[in-house]
């Protein structure tokens, strides 16, 4: 089998990751109205903290938990009906934290209005408590310069890493989009492959779930260039073939 | 004394790499743990783990104790007993007793690391030598101070406000104070005797030694003979379920001794049990880690039904070992169990007893909630994550902000 050289990538994947120090914010909710009010007024890695904090923690549930308000409404509030409009928030439509806020905000301000100021109480020690996500991000050694080594590295680099460039890059520092197909279309002009992850909705997969899936979209487009080339060099001799 | 690379078969290469990768920014640093004893208790069990290993990763960390006196710790017991909320009789005199002893301890004892790392209120005036030393200081607190005795809080404060960061188990211990706070939860050691796998002769020799049928469905709660754990609750709710289902009840816990109020927890569960031969008291010594880990593995549900909780270890010991849980929505207990994905939560002995049936009669439900449990604790409730956090909340004296880069 001829051995099939991929195209190198005009900059190189250099992997990174982040590790998450919770911290506590001292403030807490008993029932949706001050929920509401904290949430208008936390910093921005509050909500980040608790629209992101399930992807990390609960990384083997399938389907995952939502985000933590919704968690909170629906099983300790048991407002089912608020819990599950917080939950069907689409957390991949938004590019800012605080577009996400304002949506969230909008989605109880709205329950409030119709339940005209009957509130439910958490029990003592069951209400909610903000926390604030504190984010330490650091080079690791892995580095990709085309497709095979950046399937490896996929398959090598922990979970927090690939967390990092999916989700914290695109809505923590605002890139828009997420790493890797950023670098697959700018480095590699891997347009078609690059489409297919950010079509991803990430939120609804386990992170491993995650993982898998990217690595077998860059697989199967490995083993799509290389079947194309081998055909093309052996389509080559054939040609050349004269007739007996 | 095992390694970080004998963890690596439990949590993956990754996560051991990971950890040395962070541990390069902090290389060289010193870091001084102070707390109260050396042997026994909590505090000195995490220290006693969490040295050798910070070493390991090239951190200069040791480990000091305070000297005290006998009236000293009758003092702190009863700040600790008050920060818990209970009603205590703290004199003048007590707070001159806990100064005079802080005081002899910072004459004696010397921060001279580059991190001072305080845990609970016995040390925490070790926090006069800031003015003369360039080190960061860190008190952590190891108790639930959701709601403190105001009196022992106040005096406290003054200390703790001094200090460059405080550190708390559970969101819910957290007060509004002028420094910042960090969430680190506690954490299990999977390679203890408490935690590591036992083959099922060990587990079967257990049971036998203890009297109990393995042919039987068990439900164990192990604590503590303490009323904050409700084990008469627990009788109660097992005795609903035994109306339908044919089980056995363990109640498993330290010997009280040394604890007048254990005693009588103790002889109130035993009269409570004496006319129902399917509960089984087992009062047993402490360090029967090996006895603890077979009866969590033999029970087909592990109830934790708590009145007031700090984190609740004894969960995360059951979780790791895949059992299905039913346990009480209190302090750290809801960090680990999230309802009705990784166990059931309950609010009383009706719910408790509604949530065992639930589990012993769907085993394969049960077995699901078991095993995402166990993922749950291998995620976020191992030394490896603990000694993470170490690292984190070091980096985090030197860097401000919320995304730092290093």
């Amino acid at each position: 089998m001829p051995n099939v050289q991929l195209a190198k990538a005009s900059e190189p994947f250099c992997f990174s990751t982040q590790i998450q120090l919770p911290e506590l914010t001292g403030l807490k909710a008993r029932n949706v109205k001050e929920l509401l009010e904290h949430i208008k007024t936390v910093p921005g890695s509050v909500i980040y903290h608790h629209t992101h904090r399930f992807l990390q923690q609960h990384q083997y549930l399938s389907p995952e938990p939502a985000n933590d308000f919704a968690y909170w409404v629906s099983e300790v509030l048991q407002d089912k009906k608020l819990g599950e409009k917080l939950a069907g928030i689409n957390t991949c439509e938004f590019n800012t934290i605080r577009a996400l806020r304002e949506r969230i905000i909008s989605t109880i301000e709205t329950s409030l209005e119709k339940s005209k100021g009957a509130l439910r109480e958490a029990y003592e020690g069951e209400e909610f408590y903000f926390i604030k996500s504190n984010s330490f991000i650091f080079p690791t050694p892995y580095v990709a310069t085309d497709l095979e080594e950046f399937a490896r590295l996929l398959k090598k680099v922990t979970i927090h890493s690939i967390y990092f460039h999916m989700f914290e890059a695109r809505i923590r520092l605002e890139k828009g989009n997420d790493d890797f197909s950023v670098w697959l279309e700018t480095s590699l002009r891997e347009k078609e492959l690059a489409k297919k992850i950010t079509k991803l909705d990430p939120y609804t997969y386990t992170m491993e779930g995650l993982r898998e899936k990217i690595i077998q979209f860059v697989e199967d487009r490995i083993a799509k260039l290389k079947a194309s080339e081998e055909q093309t060099v052996s389509v080559r001799p054939t040609s050349e073939k004269r007739e007996p | 004394m095992p390694q970080l690379k004998d963890y690596e078969a439990i949590v993956g290469t990754q996560v051991i790499d990971e950890l040395r990768l962070l541990a390069d920014k902090v290389k060289g640093w010193s870091v001084q743990m102070v707390n109260s004893t050396a042997v026994g208790g909590g505090v000195a069990e995490i220290l006693n783990r969490m040295t050798p290993f910070l070493n390991e990763l090239g951190i200069n960390a040791r480990w000091d104790v305070i000297k005290g006196g006998e009236q000293f710790y009758k003092v702190t017991k009863k700040f600790h007993n008050a920060l818990h909320g209970k009603a205590e009789d703290v004199t003048p005199e007590d707070f001159s007793i806990f100064n005079e002893t802080n005081e002899m301890n910072n004459k004696t004892l010397e921060i001279t690391a580059d991190i001072a790392y305080i845990h609970d209120p016995q040390p925490i005036g070790l926090i006069h030598q800031k003015d003369h030393k360039k080190a960061k200081w860190l008190w952590r607190c190891h108790i639930d101070v959701s709601n403190p005795n105001e009196r022992v809080w106040s005096f406290l404060r003054p200390f703790i406000d001094r200090y460059d960061s405080a550190v708390f188990s559970a969101p819910a211990f957290s007060q509004e104070l002028p420094i910042r706070q960090f969430l680190i939860s506690p954490s299990i050691d999977p390679l203890s005797d408490k935690n590591r796998e036992l083959g099922q002769e060990t587990i079967e020799g257990v049971l036998k030694r203890f009297q109990i049928d393995p042919g039987k469905p068990i439900v164990t709660q192990i604590s503590r003979f303490d009323y904050l754990k409700d084990p008469l609750g627990v009788i109660e709710a097992f005795e609903m379920v035994q109306r339908n289902i044919d089980c056995q009840l363990i109640l498993a816990g330290g010997e009280a001794t040394d604890d007048p109020e254990g005693s009588e927890v103790l002889a109130k569960v035993r009269e409570r049990a004496r006319d129902n031969p399917d509960v089984h008291v087992l009062a047993i010594p402490s360090g029967s880690d090996i006895e603890i880990n077979a009866l969590q593995r033999a029970s087909s549900v592990v109830v934790q039904k708590s009145i007031k909780e700090g984190f609740g270890l004894t969960v995360a010991e059951a979780l790791w070992k895949a059992r299905p849980v039913v346990a009480s929505a209190v302090g750290g207990i809801t960090l680990q169990v999230a309802h009705k994905y990784s166990g059931l939560l309950c609010h009383s002995v009706e719910g408790a007893a509604l949530a065992i049936k639930q589990l012993l009669q769907n085993p394969e439900y049960a077995a699901k909630l078991g095993q995402n449990g166990r993922e749950h604790i291998r995620q976020n409730y191992l030394l490896t994550r603990h000694l993470r956090d170490y690292l984190l909340l070091f980096l985090s004296l030197f860097y401000g902000g919320d995304i730092i880069r290093l």
